[in-house]
């Protein structure tokens, strides 16, 4: 017989994978330290991170994109759970959202010199020229971090790219679901007090 | 009317139904302490002599009173010195609620005089913290600080209030939390889960109960012992769980853990099914996890969700509390009983007896030993006591001899094991339950850690009495030195102060044994006594505690020497 501990999970629990965890919070200052504090005590290094409101009015939404076992961060998600402003954590494998990434890439005005090579590229992987000044042009480019990058990739080859920045993940469920209305479901439940 | 902050603080705490505040003052608390002034025939403060003082008391006097324990500090050092017993009653589920003064508000973030982020430093060890900015949102948040801190599995809060909103004047109106949307305490019982959990006990033929702090958190002692009686089951404790059942009770087979009993250490790996409730698998239970209940399914009962498949996958987890989860199981499983399994643990009982109990006892060594000082008191207490233990040796001894006889008596820190913890927890727990005797237990090094409370227990005349057993070293550390570090003694060995002079010096009665004759009358004397008394035993220098499971190692190869 084998043990029932920790050290017997399953193969496919360790396994390192990317993960996204979704997390519904009251809009509250201080709860992102809160929730960083968490994966930092296990030493597990956040690969993106973005904050945001949502539709409803005072509820904020983190996403948090992470490389771990499912072992672990049923844990996390569960720790974060426990955290009082949390109204809910939901971890996520790739394919059971919809999620994005912004890339901006400030281009040195003097790439475009050479013909119409480097707005090929843009209009290949449907960038969006956002400005244009003297010295440099700003592109922007929406897709997955694969993507965003395949595009700087590109373009870093005509050492032209003055500056470039990424967000981080931005990700929906694709189950059918409505913040209003998990958040009625939160307030209806009787779990505020012992009902002995 | 108008109320300053301070004093709406106050009114908002009476309306918590809190009467007694341990603390020390300074600067950025001190409008509280003014409105405190006026307010001394409603609220007792006790004045400790350092802020470790005052939270370990509010923990033990939480502990023995299942009430919410308060505590006062200033900013900056104040706050700090806070910190351990606030991590002490977050990983031992014990309610607090800490108060911090705060610099002004305008000047936070300018490294002020005393300015600490006490907010940023108690977030991981509090189950809540909030800083107050503005007067009018004390009642509030005094309101949901207490919800927060007794509800669900219980933990500390921390509330910091700047200066400037002590000051500031506010129209005082309270209303009790009774809700919040972010957070469920209670989680909904399954009864699919009770069901399936009943089939289970009702199919076990080796069943064991593992009797968790959750048991006395949620006073539910009782139907524990309905539980056990009717399926038959028998019970063992964790630390913790010490108190929440008679140790005299006829299912009652032992301490787990490290130090804990033979039998149901051993009959872990051979039980078909472990009911744990109210307790999380710590390591000092569980030894090797991999080797753990190997042939066990597991029912695991507990109000933290968190806990569950933490550390040993369940078979049927009830997310519930203990007391709820007890009263839904009862009525479904049969009446049975295990007799022969019971036989099983008591047969391990009479080899323990026989390899340790008996020689340290009945010891005919001429030093004294750890365990007859204990096993004298509980028999002279006949269990009734509230004792109150440091860590290290002298701990896991008292939790092997003292036979706890009514709940909410075994004060100790259990999870994060903080020495210096004993000797405030047990003048907390003197005040919280003034009618019963209180014993706090120390090592000769534990009570070097808070030592200046004796002040406090002096001042205040607090009646508990204090047991040092002093073998002039770190005794825990030392057996691990000898047994695993090859006797390499590296820093273990004290050369301490004479107790008994500095008992004097503090004015409170002691008394010193050295000699094994003079045992039996200098405890009698010192149980008798009315007053606080410290009775220093000179106890054999080199003691080792035993059974033990070393680290590490599966619970099947627990060693009786």
């Amino acid at each position: 017989m084998k043990g029932k501990g920790i050290y017997q999970v399953k193969s496919s629990e360790k396994e390192i994978k990317e993960y996204t965890l979704s997390v519904l919070t009251e809009d509250k200052a201080g709860l992102l330290n809160h929730i960083t504090i968490i994966f930092n005590r296990r030493k597990i290094n956040i690969n993106s991170l973005n904050v945001s409101t949502t539709e409803v009015n005072g509820v904020s939404r983190f996403t948090i994109v992470v490389n771990s076992s499912k072992e672990k961060i049923v844990k996390v998600v569960n720790h974060i759970n426990k955290l009082i402003e949390v109204l809910g954590a939901f971890l996520y494998e790739e394919n059971e959202i919809y999620f994005q990434e912004i890339a901006l890439y400030k281009l040195s005005s003097k790439i475009f010199m050479k013909g119409d090579i480097v707005e090929k590229i843009i209009r290949k992987y449907g960038a969006k020229i956002l400005v244009i000044e003297k010295n440099h042009t700003i592109i922007q480019k929406t897709g997955s971090k694969d993507e965003t990058q395949s595009l700087y990739n590109e373009l870093d080859k005509f050492n032209g790219i003055l500056e470039f920045a990424r967000s981080g993940r931005v990700a929906l469920s694709k189950k059918k679901r409505k913040t209003i209305n998990f958040l009625k479901q939160l307030e209806k439940t009787k779990s505020n007090k012992l009902n002995i | 009317m108008k109320i300053q902050g301070s004093e709406a603080l106050l009114k908002s705490l009476i309306k918590e139904d809190v009467n007694t505040i341990f603390g020390y003052p300074g600067g950025a608390i001190m409008p509280i302490y003014d409105a405190l002034y006026g307010y001394m025939d409603k609220i007792n403060h006790i004045l400790t002599r350092h802020e470790q003082g005052a939270i370990h008391a509010a923990q033990g006097y939480s502990r023995v009173s299942g009430k919410v324990g308060v505590c006062f500090a200033t900013s900056g050092p104040g706050a700090t010195n806070l910190i351990t017993g606030i991590a002490d009653a977050q990983i031992d589920s014990t309610p607090i609620v800490c108060i911090t003064g705060q610099v002004p508000s305008q000047l936070l973030g300018t490294d002020a005089f005393q300015e600490c982020d006490v907010i940023g430093i108690s977030m991981p060890v509090t189950k809540w913290n909030y800083q107050i900015t503005n007067s009018k949102e004390i009642p509030e948040i005094i309101s949901k600080a207490f919800y927060i801190a007794k509800s669900g599995r219980p933990g500390p809060v921390l509330i910091d209030i700047t200066k400037d909103a002590q000051f500031s004047e506010i129209n005082f109106k309270y209303k009790k939390c009774e809700k919040i949307r972010s957070y469920h305490p209670y989680p909904i019982i399954d009864q699919n889960k009770v069901a399936k959990a009943a089939k289970l006990i009702d199919e076990s033929t080796k069943p064991m109960i593992l009797v968790g702090q959750g048991v006395l958190l949620s006073n539910a002692e009782k139907e524990l012992i309905e539980f056990s009686e009717k399926s038959g089951i028998p019970m063992a404790s964790t630390l913790l769980g010490l108190s929440a059942v008679s140790c005299n009770h006829k299912n009652y087979v032992g301490y787990l853990g490290m130090h804990g009993n033979y039998g149901p250490n051993v009959k872990t790996n051979e039980c078909d099914l472990i009911i744990a409730i109210g307790m999380r698998f710590d390591d000092r239970v569980t030894g090797d996890t991999s080797k753990y209940a190997i042939n066990a399914k597991v029912i695991h009962i507990e109000i933290d969700p968190s806990e569950i498949d933490k550390i040993i996958k369940t078979d049927v987890a009830i997310n519930a509390d203990a007391k709820e989860a007890l009263l839904n199981l009862i009525p479904e499983i049969k009446n049975s009983s295990h007799e022969n399994w019971i036989r099983e643990f008591k047969e391990c009982d009479k080899l323990e007896y026989k390899k340790i109990i008996d020689k340290e006892i009945n010891n005919k060594g001429n030093k004294i030993l750890m365990a007859e000082v204990i096993n004298k008191i509980s028999n002279y207490t006949k269990g009734n006591s509230i004792i109150v233990t440091d860590v290290g040796q002298h701990q896991m001894v008292t939790s092997r001899y003292y036979k706890f006889n009514k709940p909410n008596s075994n004060i100790t820190s259990g999870g994060l094991g903080t020495m210096g913890f004993a000797l405030p927890a047990a003048m907390g727990a003197k005040i919280g339950q003034p009618g019963r005797e209180v014993i706090a237990i120390i090592g000769d090094g534990g009570i070097q850690m808070t030592i200046q409370e004796l002040a406090t227990i002096a001042q205040f005349k607090i009646g508990v009495k204090i047991l040092i057993l002093n073998n002039n070293f770190l005794g825990m550390v030392r057996q691990w030195q000898e047994l695993f570090f090859d006797n390499r003694y590296s820093f273990t060995e004290m050369e301490n102060p004479d107790f008994n002079i500095i008992s004097d010096g503090y004015r409170i009665k002691n008394n010193i044994v050295e000699e094994k004759k003079d045992l039996d009358k200098a405890i009698k004397e010192f149980l008798k006594c009315e007053e606080s008394f410290l009775l220093n035993v000179i106890v054999e220098k080199e003691e080792n505690v035993f059974p033990m499971v070393p680290s590490g190692e599966s619970v099947s190869n627990i060693r009786l020497e």
